[in-house]
Parts: structure tokens; sequence; C-alpha cells
């Protein structure tokens, strides 16, 4: 078979923005196969569908359950792979979120089938599944040949910008094949975040403090630059102020924290290490704020201001507040 | 309370990575190291271990020859025993778990650590798809795991927030960064390591199914520019994020 089927990730009852990246990079994979797309909702229910067919879903099956309400790994990777059980697919394609980094690997480990994770590329060769992925964090790229059907693949967000493609999307409802008396993972409790803002792994502007800001009280400048540039913005942190204890661990970009590709990347009182630039190179636009003209960041951004970040701060986020209003 | 902890030899962060005309990376003048992630996991272990009282930790890895000097390295820090899976390792991780999967149905451990990710192929998979080809239940992404009353309690990073799992052993967890600051292997643990047993066998890979066909640099990002200096410059490269750029 030639279909491709994008598992979609919703939240707060809806599909989340990554899902129409999803959908549209399987809408290319499907056209090169000469098949449909297919999307799965698993949730507990009323997720609306609509922008899914809007970028290419021919239909879209709803998987839902009360037990699958929010996530739950146990659960989800019983309705996917439930759900895959005797249909036949070209390819399934899940976001690289941090849930479905969760999902995917299990999902495949379940059915046997191998994963290409974190993918910035599709394309079809002969029939069969290529995918590019960044490996060493981004210091050389490989081009995977996948020789299994369906062949798994996370693919990264923010990199396969939505094209609206409008299908049919037509809903259909499936039984979710899930058996909570088989789930061994039980949450006590779940601490501290708002979890408003999207992880900065997902998010498509990034403002990343480091060493320069000299203290965590001076924060509060950065979280005005990203409250500025709206509610898709998150922080991200150089590994100095993570192992300081001045930000969580979460918010560490670099090899050994979250490899982003935001269109738009600050780069605050960040020097520019080999293991931060790793992490971040693949952005679309990036902005490096320093007071020392050498850093080797400035060689990574387009936009360099040399100078003192406590000064460039509160005048940036005052304009591009202005700008965004005008 | 048995730990079998999962190790990769990889090329430190710090390496400048060269592609060779083969489709290879060229490993002269690159150090290796324990996968920064699984030395966190290796952490997670001893001082799971060193809670028991009692127990075991034995560093497993798959590869080549060469992955001996990381079991080394993991034995200098404190796990007690060392296997080394002999085989040839690529990109499918699938293969990789097959072949952990299959040691670990041999020696039934307590508790199984692995890294969040290897920062080489950075897939961020093999230690779940070991779990599911294990039958063990699962969490990842744990900034922290200790055993209670024969379950482990994770506390785990999700999106924005920590949950807090627990898991009934024996069971897989793959371990971030957290609070698990690696113990630098002291001089007797170093001469301690050189007698602790390392044992080889064959890797139990099976045929990987993802194959690399080529590999390269990443292009070059074009030359950026300096704006300015100072507040002064942000009002012209507010221009350039909205006019070239057109990202606001
Ligand atoms: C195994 C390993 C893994 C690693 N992984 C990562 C990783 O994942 N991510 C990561 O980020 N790092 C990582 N590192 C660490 C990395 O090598 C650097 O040490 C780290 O990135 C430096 O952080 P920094 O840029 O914030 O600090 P510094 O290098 O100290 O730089 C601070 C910068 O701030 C500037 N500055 C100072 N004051 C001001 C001011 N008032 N206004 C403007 N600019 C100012 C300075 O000019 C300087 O360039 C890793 C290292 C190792 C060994
Ligand atoms: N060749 C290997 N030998 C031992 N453990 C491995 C190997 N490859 C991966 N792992 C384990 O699986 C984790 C995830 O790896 P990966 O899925 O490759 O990112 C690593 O952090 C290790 O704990």
């Amino acid at each position: 078979m030639s279909n491709v089927l994008a598992v979609i990730e919703v939240k707060d009852g809806a599909p989340r923005r990554v899902a129409n990246e999803v959908v549209t990079a399987a809408r290319a994979l499907a056209d090169g196969l000469g098949g449909e797309v297919h999307a799965l909702i698993v949730s507990g229910g009323g997720a609306s569908p609509d922008a899914l067919g809007a970028h290419g879903a021919d239909v879209v099956y709803e998987c839902a359950d009360d037990s699958l309400a929010e996530y739950q790994a146990e659960g989800y990777t019983q309705a996917v792979a439930g759900f895959l059980d005797g249909r036949d697919y070209a390819a399934v394609l899940f976001g690289a979120t941090s849930q479905g980094k969760d999902l995917a690997p299990r999902v495949a480990g379940r059915l046997r089938l191998p994963l290409a994770s974190d993918v910035t590329g599709l394309e079809v060769a002969d029939g069969d599944v290529v995918a590019t992925r960044p490996v060493y964090a981004g210091k050389a790229i490989a081009r995977v040949h996948i020789d299994a059907s369906p062949a798994l693949v996370s693919v990264r967000p923010n990199v396969f910008t939505p094209v609206e493609a409008r299908r049919p999307g037509a809903v259909e409802t499936v039984e979710a094949r899930v058996d909570p008396s088989a789930w061994k993972v039980r949450r006590r409790e779940v601490l501290g975040g708002s979890g408003d803002r999207p992880d900065v792994g997902e998010a498509p502007i990034v403002v990343s403090g480091g060493r320069g800001m000299q203290d965590p009280a001076n924060w509060g400048m950065l979280e005005e630059l990203r409250d500025a540039l709206g509610p898709s913005a998150s922080l991200g942190a150089s590994r100095a102020v993570v192992d300081a204890g001045w930000r969580p661990h979460a918010e560490q970009v670099g090899q050994t924290g979250k490899t982003v590709s935001p269109q738009l990347y600050f780069a605050v009182g960040i020097s520019g290490a080999i293991q931060h630039l790793a992490g971040m190179r693949t952005a679309g636009t990036i902005v490096a704020i320093n007071k020392d003209p050498d850093a080797p960041i400035f060689k990574v951004a387009d936009y360099g201001v040399v100078g003192d970040a406590f000064e460039v701060l509160p005048r940036l986020a005052e304009e591009i507040r202005r700008a965004r209003a005008g | 309370m048995n730990i079998v902890v999962c190790i990769k030899r990889v090329p430190d962060t710090a390496a400048r990575i060269r592609v060779t005309p083969g489709g290879g990376i060229d490993a002269s003048g690159v150090k290796y190291v324990i996968s920064p992630y699984d030395e966190f996991a290796l952490e997670a272990a001893l001082r799971v271990k060193e809670a028991a009282g009692s127990g075991t930790v034995t560093a497993l890895s798959v590869g080549d020859a060469a992955s001996a000097e990381q079991l080394r390295a993991a034995l200098a820090m404190g796990a007690d025993d060392a296997v080394l899976l002999q085989g040839e390792v690529g990109m499918d991780g699938l293969a990789t778990a097959r072949a952990i999967a299959d040691e670990i149905g041999e020696r039934r451990p307590d508790l199984v650590l692995f890294g969040m990710k290897a920062v080489d192929g950075d897939q961020q998979q093999v230690g779940l798809m070991t779990a599911e080809l294990a039958g063990l239940p699962a969490v990842s992404v744990a900034a922290s795991v200790e055993v209670e009353d024969g379950k482990a309690v994770c506390h785990r990073e999700a999106e924005g927030s920590i949950e807090v799992l627990e898991v009934p052993l024996p069971a897989v967890v793959t371990i971030t960064k957290g609070e698990h600051e690696p113990r630098y292997p002291s001089l007797k643990g170093i001469m301690a390591a050189k007698r602790k047993p390392l044992a080889e066998k064959a890797a139990a890979l099976g045929d990987g199914r993802i194959t690399v066909r080529d590999l390269s640099e990443p292009a070059a990002r074009p030359e950026g520019r300096i704006v300015g200096e100072g507040a002064a410059a942000v009002p012209e490269l507010v221009r350039l994020l909205r006019e070239e750029a057109k990202v606001l």
C-alpha cells in the first residue's frame, strides 16, 4: 500500500501546531508514493480535526476512549499499535515532540519495526522511504534508507512548514483497542509547570540566555523579550547556566540538551561553544547579543549586536512589541 | 538489586566531526567517551544500588572491541562487572535493542537503565524499544529514580512539568541529567577496574533495516553580519528581522 498515516498530537482538545507539520510531511510523501494521507487522533474524544483536512488529510480516524484523555504511554502505544494491526501503510509519521519521542519508539518496538527519529527531510526513492537526519547533534547529516513497511518516522518540529492542501478530511470513528488493566506505570502526581509555553524543543521562537546574564534574577529581561515575541516563544539556556542551577535542564539547548530548529533563535550572553552550536545551528534566523565582538556565536549568527545585554534587551523587547502591534 | 546499565561509546561532544568520502566519520584524533546521558544513567544505577545496600551494577555495551575502553571506565566509576556484546552497530536502534533484550532475557535484572539518548545518532529510541522487546514496563526521560517496595519511582521531565511516576520492577528507565553529576573514578577504582570481570560475547543484532545512504557535513551558514553596537542597533535589528528575515 502507498498510504501514509500521520499520528496527530492533541493538546487541550485540539490538534497541536506540529500536527499540521506532520500532515504536511505525510502529504508530500503520499504524493510521491501515489497514496492517501490518513490522520489518526488518539484522545479522550471531541478533538476538532478541521485543520487536518486543510493540510492534506484524506481521512481522519478518531480513536477515542475516556482512558486516553491525557497522554499515557502504555495506553497510547496500545491504541496506535492496535490501529495499525491489519492495516497497510507505506509510512507512519509522528511528531518528534516530547510526547512523540516517548510514543514512537514504543510503537516501533511493539511492532518490531525500525524507526528513523527526528528527521528533517523525507523523500521517496524507488518506492522506498529515505529520510534525512542530523546526527552528532547536527555536526553531520545522514540520509538513511528505511527497509521496512510501514517505514516509521518521527519528524522534527518547525522543519516541515505547514502547507494548505485541501482534502476531504472525512472523519471516521474507530474503536480504541486499549486494556487499562495491563498498564503498569502509575502517575502519582504532577509537579510544577504551568505548561502554557511550548517546550524549547518545539517552540518556533526561542530566547536563550547564557552566563553573560550574570544572575538568575536577570531572567526577567529575557522573559520580557519572550513575552514581546508572543505566545509561541519559549526560553532556552546554555549548559553553563543549567549547571549553575539558574535554569532547569529541560531548557538546555545543545548536544547534551535539546536540539532545536526554531524559525528565530536569540542567543543572549552565550559564547557559542561547539556543544551549544550543535544544538541550534539549524535554526532559521539566529540573533546573537554579546559584549565580546570575538565571541564564536557571531560566526553562526545572521544578525549580531555587540553590546551589554542589559542595555540591549529592554530596548529590543520594547521595539519588538511595537513592531508586532503595528 | 541487580541493575544493568547500557552505555555506548561515542565521540566526545567537543570533537569536530569530519565526514570521510566513504560515508563514515574520520576517527583520527577523535577522543571517544561514554555517551554523557549514559554516564548519568550509570551514576543513577550506582546510587540505587548504594541506597539498596546490596546488589550489582552491570555495565553493558554493544559495539566493537574498542567499546571495552568505555566499559573499563564504567568499572572504574563503580560498576561491578561488564559485558561487551560484540557486533557492528549501525543506524537501526531496533537491532541494538534486540541484542540488549536478548541479554536482559538471560540475566533478568530488576532494573535496566539507559541514557535518554546516545549523542552520536541522536535517535532516542533504544531504551524504549528494548523495553517493548523484553516485555518490560518503561519510563523515559527520568531526572531521578529511586527504588521503594519493589517499585521504581521516577521524576519524569514531561513537557513543562515533572511527572512523578511509579513502575513495578523489573522495569526499564531512561535517564536524563537531573541531579546526576557523574562521580569521578578514584585511583583505587581505576586499579580495581582492571580486575573486575568483563565478559565478551557475540551480539544478537539481526539485520539492521535502516542503512546510511550518505553522510555529509552540514552546509555552512551564510556569513552573518554585525548589525551594530549596543541599544542603538536595536531599531535596525528589528527592521531586518521584519523586512529581510521576515520572522516577526
Ligand atoms: C560533555 C559536554 C557537553 C556539553 N553540552 C552542552 C550543551 O548541551 N549545551 C551548552 O550550551 N553547552 C554544553 N557544554 C558546555 C559548553 O562547552 C560551554 O561551556 C557552555 O556552552 C558555555 O555557556 P555560556 O556560553 O553561557 O557561557 P560562557 O562561555 O561563559 O559565555 C558567556 C558569554 O557571555 C558574554 N557576556 C558576558 N557578559 C555579558 C553582558 N553583560 N552582555 C552580553 N554578553 C555578555 C561573554 O562575552 C561570553 O561570550 C558541554 C560541555 C561538555 C564538556
Ligand atoms: N551500542 C549500544 N550499546 C549499549 N547501549 C546502547 C547502545 N546504543 C544505544 N544504547 C543505549 O540506548 C540509549 C539510547 O540510545 P539511542 O536510541 O541510540 O539514542 C543510550 O543512551 C544507551 O543507554
